[in-house]
C-alpha cells in the first residue's frame, strides 16, 4: 500500500519477546506474553483485540510507561536499538522526539491546567531548538495542521474549553510537535462519536502521508482496522494469535478467534447472513487456560490445543499463524 | 461565529460577587483591610505607639483614647494598630517558609515513592508526636527569644503538613494519564513534577496555608505573650496582652483590645481559607 512496504529493507520498529507481567494480590497476570511484530517506516500497523487482551499494555511497554509492580522483559528496537535497555536520558530522546503516543482518553491525557498552546510548546521546548517566538509560531502551524479553527485563539484555551474530538487533536498536535517517525495511537478514536472518529482517523493517515511516519493503532474496531491499516496483529489473552496483511487476513482468517471477531461484524457488499459471536469469554489474565488459551471457546480445538499452546509460526509471506489447526479454520471461510 | 463562541466562554471567568461563598467575600474583605493598616500604621494611629505619656497612665478609653491607655500611657489604639504589621509580618514570614520548602520535599517524595516516601513518613510521624506549640517553644528556648529564632523553628517543625499534603496529592497524579502522556513526550522527571504534577497537586496546600497563617498570627501572639516571640517594647498583640494580664481588674482595655483584633485577624484567614476551598471545591 505505501510507498516504504516495497522498498524498505529494515523494519524501524522491532518488537521481540516482549512480556510484561504484574505481581498483585490475586496472582501472577501476564498481560503482555512474548510479543513480537515488526513495524515498516510509513506503514500502518493495526494492533487488534477485546479489552484486556493485552494491546494497551503493549503500548505502554514499548514506550515504557509500565509503573511497578509491574516488570517487562524482552526487546524493543528502534532503529537499532533497544528501548527496554537505554539508558533514561538517551530514551528521553526517543520518547516524543522519535516516537510519540497519543491516548484513548484525550481528557485525561492532556494536563487540565495548562493552556493547550502551552502544552504544544513544550514538547517543542523539550526536543527542538527553535527559541520562543519560532514555538510559538510552530504552535500555531501544528494547530491548523490538524485542524482546528481559530487556532491563534484556542491555543489559549484550556483543555476543558475544548470538545472531546478537539482534545484529540490537540493531543495530536501535541504528540506531532516535534515530527516524530513512529506514532503511537492507543484507541485514538474510541472516545470519540462516529463522524469525529473518522475525521481524527483520516488526520491521521493523512500525517503518516505527509510526514512519513509509521503508525501503530491500537483497537477493538474491525472497521478501523479496514478503513486504515496496512497489516494487522490479533491479540488474545496477551498473545498475538495471527499477524499478516490486512486485505490478507479480511479475506481468509488462518485462527479461529481471528474468524470469529470478523464474522462478528457485518460486512459491506457481502449477502446478508447471520452474524457470528464468539461463545464464552475471554479468560481472566491471572488464569489463563493450558494450552491455547482460545481452546475453550473454539469449535475447532482438539486434546492438543488443550496440552500445548502453539507457536506463532509463518504460513505464507508475511503471515504468521499460532494455531494447529489453522488448515481447517481457512478451510472453513468467515461466514459460519 | 466568533460571538457565539465568545458568550459560551465569557460567564466562567466573570465570577459574580453574589455567587462567591460567603465566608471569602468576608475574608476578603478582612484581610485586605489589615494589610493596609499593616503597611500603613501611621496613617491610622492617632499616636506614636511608643510615647509615654505619665499624665494619661492607665486611661480608660476615651474621646482622646479610643482604646485607652496603658501603665505607662502608651496608646492602645495605636500599639494594636502598629502590631499590625508585625503579626501579619509573622503569618506571611513564618507559613511561607515552610509551605516553600514542605510543597517542594513534598513533591519530590511523592513523585520518587519507595524509600523516600517511607522516610518522609517516619519523620511526619515522629514530629507529630510533639504538639506543635511545645516543640516550637523548646526550640525557641534553646536558640533563645526573638522573632528570627521563632521563624526557625516553626519552619522546622512547619513544613512536614505541606509536605504530607503535597505528597499524598503527587502520588495520585502521576499515575494519570498526563503524567504518563508527559513521560511518554521525553520530558524530564524536574518538568514533570513542577510544571505538571505540581500545579495539579497544590490546592490543598494553598488553602492549608491560609488556615496556617491564622494559626501563625496566634503562635506569634503566644510566644509574645510568654516572652519568647517579639521583644518589647514593641507593639505586638501578645505582648499587649501579657502587658495588661496584671491589670485585668482594673484596665482590661490594654488585654481585650489586642484580643480582638487576634480573632478578628484570624478569623479573616480562616474564612478565607474555607472560602478558597469551597471556591476550588465547586469549580472542579
Amino acid at each position: 500500500m505505501s510507498v516504504a512496504m516495497q522498498t524498505a529493507t529494515a523494519p524501524a520498529l522491532e518488537v521481540r519477546n516482549l512480556t510484561t507481567t504484574f505481581e498483585t494480590s490475586s496472582g501472577h497476570v501476564i498481560a503482555v506474553n512474548n510479543v513480537g511484530f515488526n513495524v515498516m517506516p510509513g506503514e500502518v500497523m493495526g494492533l487488534v483485540g477485546e479489552s484486556g487482551s493485552g494491546k494497551s499494555v503493549t503500548l505502554r511497554s514499548i514506550m515504557r510507561l509500565i509503573h511497578a509492580p509491574g516488570k517487562v522483559s524482552g526487546s524493543v528496537r528502534w532503529q537499532g536499538d533497544d528501548l527496554l535497555a537505554m539508558p533514561e536520558r538517551q530514551l528521553r530522546k526517543v520518547r516524543g522526539g522519535e516516537i510519540a503516543m497519543i491516548f484513548q482518553e484525550p481528557m485525561t491525557a492532556l494536563n487540565p491546567v495548562l493552556p493547550i498552546g502551552i502544552q504544544i510548546e513544550e514538547n517543542l521546548a523539550a526536543h527542538t531548538a527553535l527559541d520562543r517566538r519560532q514555538r510559538a509560531a510552530r504552535a500555531l502551524e501544528l494547530m491548523d495542521m490538524v485542524g482546528i479553527p481559530e487556532a491563534a485563539r484556542r491555543l489559549k484555551s484550556y483543555p476543558h474549553q475544548f470538545s472531546g474530538g478537539m482534545r484529540q487533536r490537540a493531543m495530536i498536535a501535541i504528540a506531532l510537535a516535534s515530527n516524530p517517525k513512529l506514532l503511537l495511537a492507543d484507541e485514538p478514536t474510541t472516545a470519540l462519536d462516529v463522524t469525529i472518529q473518522d475525521q481524527i482517523l483520516k488526520l491521521i493517515l493523512d500525517l503518516r502521508d505527509r510526514l512519513s511516519m509509521g503508525v501503530v493503532l491500537v483497537t477493538h474496531d474491525l472497521g478501523v482496522v479496514a478503513a486504515t491499516c496496512d497489516r494487522m496483529a490479533v491479540m488474545y489473552a496477551g498473545r498475538i494469535v495471527e499477524t499478516g496483511r490486512v486485505a490478507d487476513v479480511f479475506a481468509q482468517p488462518h485462527h479461529a478467534y481471528t474468524r470469529g471477531l470478523l464474522g462478528s461484524v457485518p460486512r459491506s457488499g457481502a449477502q446478508r447472513t447471520m452474524l457470528l459471536s464468539i461463545e464464552g469469554t475471554p479468560p481472566s489474565l491471572s488464569a489463563i487456560p493450558k494450552g491455547c488459551a482460545f481452546s475453550p471457546r473454539c469449535s475447532f480445538a482438539t486434546d492438543a490445543c488443550r496440552e500445548a499452546a502453539p507457536a506463532l509460526e509463518p504460513i505464507a509471506p508475511d503471515r504468521l499463524v499460532a494455531c494447529f489447526h489453522h488448515q481447517q479454520v481457512a478451510a472453513s471461510g468467515v461466514s459460519a | 461565529m466568533t460571538i457565539a463562541l465568545e458568550t459560551t466562554a465569557t460567564p466562567k471567568r466573570r465570577w459574580r460577587i453574589a455567587k462567591l461563598p460567603g465566608t471569602l467575600v468576608l475574608g476578603g474583605v478582612i484581610l485586605p483591610a489589615s494589610l493596609v493598616i499593616a503597611f500603613f500604621p501611621n496613617l491610622f494611629a492617632p499616636y506614636d505607639p511608643t510615647v509615654f505619656d505619665y499624665n494619661a497612665l492607665l486611661a480608660p478609653p476615651s474621646a482622646a483614647h479610643l482604646m485607652g491607655t496603658d501603665s505607662f500611657g502608651r496608646d492602645v489604639l495605636s500599639r494594636v494598630l502598629y502590631a499590625y504589621t508585625i503579626d501579619l509580618q509573622i503569618a506571611v514570614f513564618a507559613t511561607l517558609g515552610p509551605f516553600i520548602l514542605g510543597t517542594i520535599l513534598g513533591a519530590l517524595v511523592g513523585y520518587a515513592g519507595g524509600f523516600a516516601e517511607a522516610l518522609l513518613g517516619r519523620v511526619v510521624d515522629a514530629i507529630i508526636t510533639f504538639p506543635f506549640l511545645v516543640l516550637v517553644i523548646a526550640i525557641v528556648a534553646v536558640l533563645g527569644p526573638g522573632l528570627m529564632n521563632m521563624y526557625i523553628a516553626v519552619g522546622v517543625v512547619g513544613w512536614v503538613f505541606y509536605a504530607r499534603l503535597v505528597a499524598a496529592e503527587v502520588k495520585v497524579q502521576k499515575r494519570l494519564d498526563y503524567a504518563d502522556a508527559g513521560r511518554a513526550m521525553g520530558y524530564t522527571h524536574f518538568r514533570i513534577i513542577f510544571r505538571h504534577l505540581l500545579p495539579n497537586s497544590i490546592t490543598p496546600a494553598i488553602v492549608y496555608l491560609m488556615t496556617d497563617m491564622a494559626l501563625a498570627i496566634l503562635l506569634g501572639s503566644s510566644l509574645g505573650y510568654l516572652g519568647l516571640g517579639a521583644q518589647p517594647p514593641a507593639a505586638e498583640w501578645g505582648v499587649q496582652i501579657a502587658d495588661g494580664k496584671n491589670y485585668m481588674t482594673t484596665a482590661w482595655w490594654i488585654s481585650v483590645f489586642p484580643g480582638i483584633a487576634i480573632v478578628v485577624t484570624g478569623l479573616g484567614f480562616s474564612l478565607l481559607g474555607d472560602g478558597l476551598a469551597e471556591l476550588l471545591r465547586t469549580k472542579k
